[in-house]
């Protein structure tokens, strides 16, 4: 779950970053107040969780009442990347002299955390790590003891940062670490962290992505969560009924159980000629309900001709995905699309026996189904 | 004929009074394991399909000589129940649990390199040795005893590839679900060592998926190591980069690496064929016995 930068701001503040003074504004004259308040210049940043705000006209520099009104307008409403702007965040424009990066995040291959400076700061850091890595001071972490502050320093020390900065930014790496871990975070980022012609250190941006499956232990940024992250309707309908869903350009719609198991229906839906309209995992041990809203989700795409279910029983079990088909596809006095579903592994058996077969057409082999749902796509297509 | 467990491993199953715990416990039971405890606190002194459960797994190596157990614990209990089990020194823990908070498997990531137990899991189906003995939530009736080791990051992509196997005639050793999440016990580095030193093991299937970097390692380790001929499978050609697809792991960066193709090319230098449908694996591994 990503924060927005309001959000990233707020808890980083509340742990003793030093960030700008900002408010967060959703109308013209909410932003004129805010500047007013905060006294200009101000930046005038769009809400939205995308990256590369600031070239696509989402980030802007106001001197004055007229400037922020122009700004406000023009950002308001906006689409950013596919994604409405509701919301902006009106931030004193901080007067800096150097840009600095440090982020912490899980290191997957070493099983820690890492965390890093780099006086590469301000740009795409991404693009930092792969033609420079140099450029990036590293220093794990053992997560048994959390991050020392000689740790920070000697990341600090190693990336260069200057001689007076040093214990500064190494302070600030310091309650990054332990922020990231006591919040849970998978990354927690400030770049840039600025350096202002007085020689102090502070959060220009903030960046924090938080485990999703330890949300349970942090209701507070659970609350955080913003309905709206995402801009696209079905990948929200799937917020609310918790699916791992994503959306794709194909017109194949594939319900599975277990993430290999779907990604590899995909691969075959393109193997044999046709296009996945989407990736929806159902997960493991899903309930007749969970198949039907699945089911649901993949017919609200307009995309779809036709719907592969490609079930592998382990803890899943045939008689329940069997008995939500059955309800789901019971309700439609015509189904919207064919739909093909392949059932193997636990209480298979069980489930083809329930299984309305007047509402499906089943096939045994995943190559099968597949193909048929290919075939049956195309049909759909030629139709219309 | 076997990797890791037999019909003589003595299992304990962490969380046997749960509504998944209990099912497959059964299943377990009725596949022939040898279930010998059930471990849930507060629960001690009850019976579950008649194997006693005690407060403690500590109790129930004591009690009944359990040599490895199998985790089915909510996900904000299961770093306690794996720390719970690396504590009594069993020789293997499996931890099926789905949804482990990566913090606390960077936690026990450490806690492992102090033990001698060997964790597999979590977000797993668990290993089977056919005919001998099952610990986890796989299927049992589409496995058979044979001459083929399979390792998998994906339940259900193992019990795929395992059915396309199987319906051809050729069994498996043992196949063990290493889980998809960014941090695991046994990768497949480990589990490629255990089948190169097994006698029996003839072929070996390794099935991956995008994201991470254990595919690519694992071909090194290969190319290196392994004289048993390896057919690959790798999940998620399709996926679109930046797109996380379900497991915590399977995105794809990017940057190059991570991806299906940097990982099938990784394999194909290590002279391991990857199939493009789960048929064509059982095809390599046809040609291989």
């Amino acid at each position: 779950m990503k924060l927005h930068e309001y959000q990233a701001k707020q808890v980083f503040a509340d742990a003793g970053v030093p960030t700008p003074e900002s408010t967060l504004a959703s109308d013209v004259d909410g932003v004129l107040a805010a500047a007013d308040e905060i006294g200009y210049p101000v930046a005038i940043k769009a809400q939205v969780q995308v990256g590369g705000r600031g070239k696509a006209g989402g980030i802007k520099l106001a001197e004055d009442a007229d400037e922020a009104r122009d700004a406000a307008e023009s950002i308001l409403g906006m689409d950013l990347k596919g994604y409405h702007v509701d919301r902006v965040l009106v931030e004193e424009a901080v007067d800096f002299v150097n840009e600095l990066y440090v982020g912490v995040t899980m290191d997957r291959g070493e099983g820690k955390p890492v965390a890093m400076v780099s006086t590469k700061g301000g740009v795409d850091i991404e693009q930092v790590a792969e033609e420079t890595p140099e450029a990036i001071a590293r220093e794990h972490v053992d997560p048994a003891f959390g991050m020392h502050p000689y740790q920070a320093r000697k990341a600090v020390y190693d990336a260069d940062v200057d001689a007076d900065l040093a214990l500064d930014v190494a302070g600030v790496l310091t309650t990054l670490y332990d922020l990231w871990e006591d919040r849970d975070g998978s990354d927690a980022e400030i770049n840039p962290l600025m350096v202002t012609s007085d020689g102090e250190v502070i959060a220009a941006d903030a960046v924090m992505n938080i485990d999703e499956d330890a949300l349970f232990r942090q209701p507070e940024l659970a609350e955080m969560e913003d309905e709206a992250a995402s801009g696209d309707e079905l990948e929200q309908k799937a917020d609310e009924y918790d699916f791992d869903y994503v959306r794709l350009e194909g017109n194949v719609g594939i319900i599975g159980n277990g993430a290999g198991l779907v990604m590899t229906t995909l691969d075959l839906v393109d193997h044999y000629g046709g296009k996945p309209a989407n990736f929806l995992d159902v997960g493991g041990g899903a309930k007749a309900e969970r198949i039907a809203n699945a089911l649901d989700m993949v017919f609200s795409d307009e995309n779809v001709d036709s719907v592969v279910f490609n079930i592998f029983g382990g803890i899943t079990r045939g008689d329940e995905v069997a008995k939500g088909i059955n309800e789901a596809l019971g309700q439609f006095d015509e189904i919207p699309k064919p739909v093909v579903v392949r059932l193997a592994g636990t209480n298979w058996e069980e489930g083809m026996e329930i299984l309305n077969e007047d509402l499906v057409t089943v096939e045994q082999t995943l190559e099968d189904a597949v193909q048929r749902a290919v075939a049956y796509a195309e049909d759909e297509e030629g139709d219309q | 004929m076997s990797v890791l467990v037999d019909d003589d491993t003595r299992v304990v199953v962490q969380g046997i009074t749960g509504g998944e715990g209990k099912f497959h416990a059964g299943q377990m039971l009725e596949y022939g394991t040898n279930v010998v405890a059930g471990a849930v606190p507060g629960k001690g002194g009850q019976e579950v399909h008649g194997v006693p459960v005690y407060d403690t797994v500590d109790q129930a190596v004591e009690e009944e000589d359990a040599d490895a157990s199998v985790i089915f614990v909510p996900p904000a209990f299961a770093a306690d129940a794996i720390f719970e089990a690396l504590d009594t020194d069993l020789d293997l823990a499996v931890a099926i649990t789905e949804g482990v908070p990566s913090q606390d498997m960077a936690k026990v990531n450490k806690r492992l390199t102090e033990t001698d137990t060997r964790l597999i899991g979590p977000n797993c189906p668990g290993l089977i040795t056919p005919g001998e003995a099952k610990l986890g939530i796989l299927p049992g009736n589409i496995f058979a005893e044979g001459d083929v080791g399979l390792v998998s990051r994906s339940g259900t992509l193992t019990y795929q590839v395992v059915d396309s196997l199987t319906q051809r005639g050729i069994g498996q050793t043992t196949a063990v679900g290493i889980g998809g999440d960014p941090i695991i016990g046994t990768d497949f580095v480990d589990a490629l060592e255990l089948f190169e030193n097994d006698p029996d093991t003839k072929a070996i299937v390794m099935c991956g998926e995008i994201g991470g970097e254990d595919e690519e390692e694992a071909a090194a380790y290969i190319d290196e190591h392994v004289e048993t001929p390896v057919a690959g499978f790798i999940a998620g050609r399709t996926a679109p980069p930046g797109k996380r697809m379900g497991h915590a792991g399977a995105i794809v960066s990017g940057s190059g690496t991570g991806t299906a193709e940097s990982k099938i090319d990784a394999l194909n230098d290590a002279g391991v064929p990857v199939g493009d449908t789960p048929e064509e694996v059982a095809d390599h591994i046809e040609s291989f016995l």
